[in-house]
């Protein structure tokens, strides 16, 4: 019995990242095939995953946002601003991430409106939001009273240790889970694939492509508004200058899960554990003592052997 | 003495046969067509002969010699060339260096125009057109004349046996005419050419003999005067076609959808009104560019529409394709590999697209069914999640039309519901079409295969440089009469 071609595609991760923590367990005996060092990683996985998830949207839908880095910090800012203007919390948060939404709503509008290139219009975003984030924020860090968004991310305290995963790595897992299931199982899901797939055809089958798009890029931006938050929570200050270059990790990411950057193909689960393989390349090397430099030329290499890797398997197939 | 010949050529993919001992034999200077329904395996040969794949057993012989091409530039310098379906021209590239492409001439690399040009304009006397702009890039030219750039570069790395694949699927009459000169000047000046087409007509125009395939064998081979037209089918289908066009008796209704006054954006068509009704199959004739598909597109709200008016049921004004489909109206696009359909999605994908219910969907349901219209319609894959684009042309069009059975279509509007499809697989659309009309549809076809129209229409009207002839009754009509109004 033959597998269906998206399983053997996960699989194939799993085994990938299986792989990768059996190394780096073996390297470092002591530290890395602990509990905790699990715990390190789904943490550090959390912010990229987020991204991933709303850039997985925008990649199957057969576009591409460039702008989540700084949708993400621009976000940090808001949510730091709100704390310091006697805020509740999470009427913080919830500004950070409407403002992080807001964002991809403006590149969604930008790209339908005016049939722009998603590259060429997030291209601008990018610095443009940016900008607008150091302006925000006078150019510096904004420090924020202590709140507990700062807990969502932080390693669990003794008494809080049965929800093994900190709050914020949950309601990423609860997030992809339902990011999934709306890929797959929703008319909104099947629509974004096939506007990636065909553009032409969908418009022929009567598929709403402008609304689908403005809503992908509204997605992406909704999660780097939360990836945003989740930024501000580890670092607990509204830092404008953070999370460049997060949309290379993001679409790597997806890329190495499977997506193609031609559109409609792509999976939830693909870019979750193409995060997660990242994430564990990077922490293992790191934990090694390999120097930075080493770890970079590994990354890029690894995401050239999956997407080349991944061209063969298809030759053959 | 064969110049060719394939000697019981054995190819699988995975675990699919297609070259199941297949035998071929050509001379030079004949025209030599090979037949077969899609899947035959007549491509995977044509493959194999121009070096685009390898053979797993048999013998290929070229010239007398034992012949086994690595790739295509192999094949080309053995003096092998394929004229593919879709053209491989460049299109910034201009047409002398497209000619050249792959041989060019260099001296310690660098590129000599002139020597270029000359090499160009001597292979495009050869196919009897030195008129062409050297200079002018490719993609510039209209489709028959990238096609004619290809074979001039054919001609120019010296071939002496060139492969036509489906060379007209997309070429209007004139062209084909223009290209039988081209294969007759090749054919005249010693070369053996290898004919792919799913015209009869065309082949009986054009070539001295024919091979057969089916199922990755040779079933019949000889001099095409050997064969008539029903013996052909035949061969290809492996059954004797009784009634290519059934008409089943057919009481049309009421007027489902009338247009008046239609003139679409760019002015084409202009003034174009028609009436069709419940229950009947109105054809739509024409040469290409005469605004026929212009037409179906407006009708759908693909286009936008200058003026007119349009009554769908007892719904008037026009919409987009969203509302025509929530009307029960649905379209079959004449460009099936780039509007049509979802190439790397399933055919449940491609099947339910138009209808996947509520905002959530039942999976397993659409599965069934679609599954279901895979046995109806006899359409050959592995199962309902195959991609599309893995399957052949016939089965791909069948894909295209499931889904406007899935979506229980009332109106449907056909454009070259037949276009580049196997004889069976068009057979069954056929069917497929009076069956629908039987039982109430209506359904408005646009086709350039006149025999066709004629064949499955009540009505035909005929589509002039964007005007719209009333229509008249299949009974007035003959292929004559038709390209006569056609032409004007």
């Amino acid at each position: 019995m033959k597998l269906p071609k998206s399983y053997r595609n996960l699989l194939g991760l799993v085994l990938s990242l299986a792989t990768i923590f059996i190394i780096f367990s073996i390297l470092v005996p002591g530290s890395f095939p602990t509990i905790r060092n699990v715990e390190t990683l789904a943490r550090q996985s959390a912010i990229t995953s987020l991204v991933s998830l709303g850039l997985t949207f925008v990649i199957i839908g057969g576009g591409i946002d460039l702008s989540v880095g700084s949708v993400a910090a621009l976000a940090a800012v808001v949510i730091a601003l709100g704390l310091n203007a006697g805020l509740n919390p999470w009427l913080s948060a919830l500004g950070g991430v409407l403002a992080g939404t807001l964002c991809g709503l403006i590149n969604g509008a930008i790209i339908t409106r005016f049939k722009m290139g998603p590259f060429i219009v997030t291209l601008g975003t990018l610095l443009a939001v940016r900008g607008a984030a150091k302006g925000i924020a006078h150019e510096q860090a904004i420090n924020a009273p202590d709140s507990p968004l700062g807990q969502l991310l932080s390693i669990l305290a003794k008494h809080d240790r049965w929800q093994l995963l900190p709050p914020g790595v949950w309601l990423t897992i609860f997030l992809a889970v339902t990011a999934g299931w709306v890929l797959k199982s929703t008319r909104f899901g099947r629509h974004v694939v096939a506007v990636g797939s065909n553009e032409s055809a969908a418009r022929l089958c009567g598929v709403p492509i402008d609304r689908v798009k403005l809503a992908v890029y509204a997605l992406s931006g909704f999660f780097a508004g939360l990836a945003g938050l989740m930024f501000f929570s580890r670092l607990t200050v509204g830092d404008p200058t953070i999370a460049a270059g997060l949309e290379l990790d993001a679409i790597a990411a997806a890329v190495i899960g499977g997506a193609s950057l031609a559109g409609g193909e792509g999976s939830i689960a693909g870019s979750i554990l193409g995060t997660v393989i990242m994430v564990t390349l990077r922490s293992g090397a790191s934990q090694y003592g390999l120097p930075n430099w080493v770890q970079e030329i590994v990354t890029g290499t690894i995401i050239v052997l999956a997407v080349g890797l991944d061209r063969l398997r298809r030759r053959e197939a | 003495m064969a110049f060719f010949a394939a000697h019981r050529v054995v190819k699988s993919f995975g675990g699919t046969l297609a070259l199941d001992q297949a035998d071929i034999s050509i001379e030079q200077g004949k025209v030599h067509s090979v037949l077969g329904e899609n899947g035959s395996g007549k491509s995977t040969l044509m493959r194999v002969a121009a070096g685009a794949h390898p053979f797993d057993a048999g013998a290929l012989e070229l010239d007398g010699q034992p012949y086994r091409p690595r790739n295509p530039m192999d094949a080309r310098r053995a003096g092998v060339s394929m004229i593919h379906q879709e053209l491989s021209i460049c299109s910034h590239l201009s047409v002398a260096e497209n000619v050249v492409l792959g041989a060019e001439p260099v001296t310690m690399g660098v590129l000599s125009r002139s020597q270029i040009h000359r090499i160009a304009k001597d292979a495009l006397t050869q196919v009897g057109h030195p008129d062409l702009d050297l200079d002018q890039p490719a993609g510039e030219l209209p489709l028959a004349l990238r096609q004619l750039v290809e074979i001039a570069r054919a001609v120019a790395s010296g071939s002496r046996m060139v492969i036509f694949d489906e060379p007209t699927s997309s070429l209007t009459k004139e062209d084909v005419q223009r290209l039988f000169r081209v294969i007759e000047r090749l054919k005249s000046d010693g070369v053996a050419v290898i004919y792919v087409s799913h015209f009869l007509e065309e082949v009986r125009q054009i070539s001295d003999e024919i091979t057969i395939l089916r199922d990755g064998k040779t079933v019949a081979t000889g001099p095409l005067a050997q064969f008539s037209d029903a013996d052909i089918v035949s061969y290809m289908v492996g059954r004797t076609i009784e009634d290519l066009y059934p008409r089943s008796v057919r009481a049309p209704g009421e007027v489902v959808l009338s247009l008046s006054g239609l003139t679409g954006q760019r002015g084409l068509p202009e003034e174009a009104s028609l009436e069709l009704h419940r229950g009947e199959v109105l054809g739509v004739a024409g040469l290409n560019g005469s605004g026929r598909t212009e037409m179906l597109r407006a009708i759908f709200g693909l286009d936008t529409v200058r003026s007119g008016h349009i009554k769908v049921g007892q719904i008037a004004g026009f919409t987009h394709p969203e509302g025509r489909w929530s009307s029960a109206m649905g379209m079959l696009s004449e460009n099936r590999k780039e509007e049509g359909l979802f190439l790397n999605l399933s055919i449940t994908d491609n099947t339910t697209i138009t209808k996947l219910g509520g905002w959530r969907m039942d999976s397993a349901g659409q599965t069934s069914a679609t599954t279901a219209l895979i046995d109806q319609l006899r359409i050959k894959c592995r199962s309902a999640d195959q991609a599309v684009g893995e399957l052949s042309g016939g089965n791909q069009q069948k894909v295209a039309i499931a889904r406007l059975l899935y979506h229980d279509v009332d109106v449907w509007l056909l454009d070259e519901p037949t276009r580049g499809i196997d004889v069976g697989s068009k057979q069954q659309i056929y069917e497929l079409i009076n069956e629908l009309a039987a039982k109430g549809k209506s359904i408005l076809v646009v086709s350039s295969y006149l025999p066709e129209l004629l064949g499955i229409c009540d009505r035909i009207a005929v589509m002039r440089q964007g005007h719209l002839l009333p229509a008249v009754n299949v009974a007035q009509a003959t292929q004559e009469s038709l390209l006569e109004a056609a032409i004007g």
